[in-house]
């Protein structure tokens, strides 16, 4: 029997070692897997690399990781927000490196990790600071940047619905960058706002289909204060 | 001479977007120009977080933190959106299925090269998001800004000081003074605004305009 449904975050994310690749999804606060990168905090992991659209906002969420200084790097494309303090200092202390990524060739490399591609060549950055020291080549009339894939150990991602077997789906832009992280990575912990029994799902919403899926924790959603 | 204000600018350049075409619009200034669309034309808004049919901002108590465009700002979706997947909305710009994409620009050079993303300040902290694949993928890659900086310097300029964000990939600019399309024997001014001449324009900007006289009619 399949069961991938795991009582509390904390269970689901008891085994990353120091130095893992965490990829978090999320594109500012829609799609962010709060609750569990709040038990990735608890777990103490230290030396981390985590692929992330930004790099937090705030002192929650990814933010809070990189104040607790879990995070060794960062792999993103837009780390500078109003509210990106934790990220600014320890990234002007020199404790955290940056690999700056243009958002669609960090989605692209996400992809590729997932589905077996060992390399592709984008157009995008040619001719700029970001592909300096990049394989390029020409093909017809269009220069292109090599890139390589970004496999991870871990994805955090948060969706909507799931069954027990990890299929999933997904609500509105919080979809993001949550199905592309989930083929990515070794391990993907997926935190939705229901679980449901096998078979409610519409085969034809499914987003993420289990095989991509490793754990499944239910986070009840904050209820608002009337 | 009258400069344009930022609506005006927008409404300016929104004048120019056909009906039935799919759109970008950049963070920051070009946002303004989803105000200003032609009401009788169907545009369809497309975020790089994966949502086409972007509509108007919610109203008062009406946000859904789960709906937002690339500026995280709280959006609706039009009857006939869609969402995606990252990859997937990258693969619509990059695949060269985007008709227009509206970005703001630090620099803008006589080759149509973009700076926009970096100041090249050493301790700037660099931001890019979706800037370099919106001007590598886009069909029309059409900018919008201030003629001139703060200290009255022109931002269309010979070569780029600042780093670039994509190469020869500028159509047209949309400034408070002109608009101006970047072809390859240079760039051809198409309007100019209201009280300013042509030589005035061309002492403005420093690099080389060219300008065919309306005929009048």
């Amino acid at each position: 029997m399949i069961d991938k449904f795991i009582a509390t975050a904390q269970a689901a994310l008891a085994d990353v070692p120091d130095g893992a690749t965490v990829m978090i999804g999320g594109f500012g606060g829609a799609g962010m897997p709060s609750e569990l990168i709040d038990a990735l905090i608890a777990r103490g992991a230290k030396q981390l690399t985590v692929v992330s659209n930004n790099a937090g906002s705030a002192d929650a969420g990814l933010a809070a990781l990189i104040a607790a200084k879990c995070v060794r790097k960062i792999i993103c494309s837009f780390p500078r927000q109003t509210d990106s303090w934790h990220f600014d200092k320890a990234y002007r202390a020199g404790e955290l490196e940056l690999e700056l990524v243009p958002q669609g060739t960090l989605a692209e490399r996400i992809r590729a990790a997932g589905a077996g591609i060992g390399a592709f060549y984008t157009p995008t950055a040619f001719g700029t600071k970001l592909a300096e020291g990049k394989e390029t080549r020409r093909i017809g009339e269009r220069d292109y940047v090599l890139e390589y894939p970004i496999h991870a150990d871990y994805a955090l991602i948060k969706a909507d619905r799931a069954d027990r077997w990890g299929n999933l789906t997904y609500r509105m832009t919080a979809r993001n960058f949550g199905p592309i992280m989930a083929a990515a990575a070794q391990c993907t912990v997926a935190q939705v706002r229901e679980t449901v029994p096998l078979g409610a799902l519409d085969p034809e919403a499914v987003v993420t289909p289990g095989i991509f899926v490793q754990r499944v924790v239910r986070i009840a959603p904050l209820r608002k204060a009337a | 001479m009258k400069k344009l204000d930022r609506k005006q600018i927008a409404a300016r350049l929104a004048r120019d977007i056909p009906d039935g075409a799919y759109v970008n619009l950049g963070i920051g200034l070009p946002t303004l120009v989803a105000e200003h669309l032609p009401k009788d034309r169907e545009i369809v808004l497309h975020s790089e977080n994966g949502v086409l049919g972007i509509g108007p901002r919610p109203a008062k108590g009406m946000e859904d933190g789960d709906l937002v465009n690339a500026g995280k700002q709280p959006v609706t979706l039009l009857a006939g959106g869609a969402f995606f997947h990252h990859a997937d909305s990258f693969g619509m710009i990059r695949g060269r299925h985007l008709d227009y994409c509206v970005l703001g620009a630090f620099q803008v050079s006589v080759a149509g090269d973009l700076a926009n993303w970096h100041t090249g300040a050493p301790d700037a902290i660099p931001a890019v998001g979706g800037a370099m694949d919106l001007a590598a993928g886009a069909k029309h890659v059409l900018v919008m800004m201030e003629h001139l900086t703060k200290d009255g310097k022109s931002k269309i300029v010979e070569r780029c000081t600042y780093p670039l964000t994509g190469a020869r990939c500028v159509n047209r600019i949309y400034t408070d003074l002109a608009v101006i399309d970047v072809k390859a024997d240079g760039l051809h001014v198409v309007e100019i605004v209201g009280g300013l001449s042509f030589e005035e324009l061309q002492r403005l900007t420093g690099v080389a305009l060219k300008y065919r006289e309306p005929v009048a009619q």
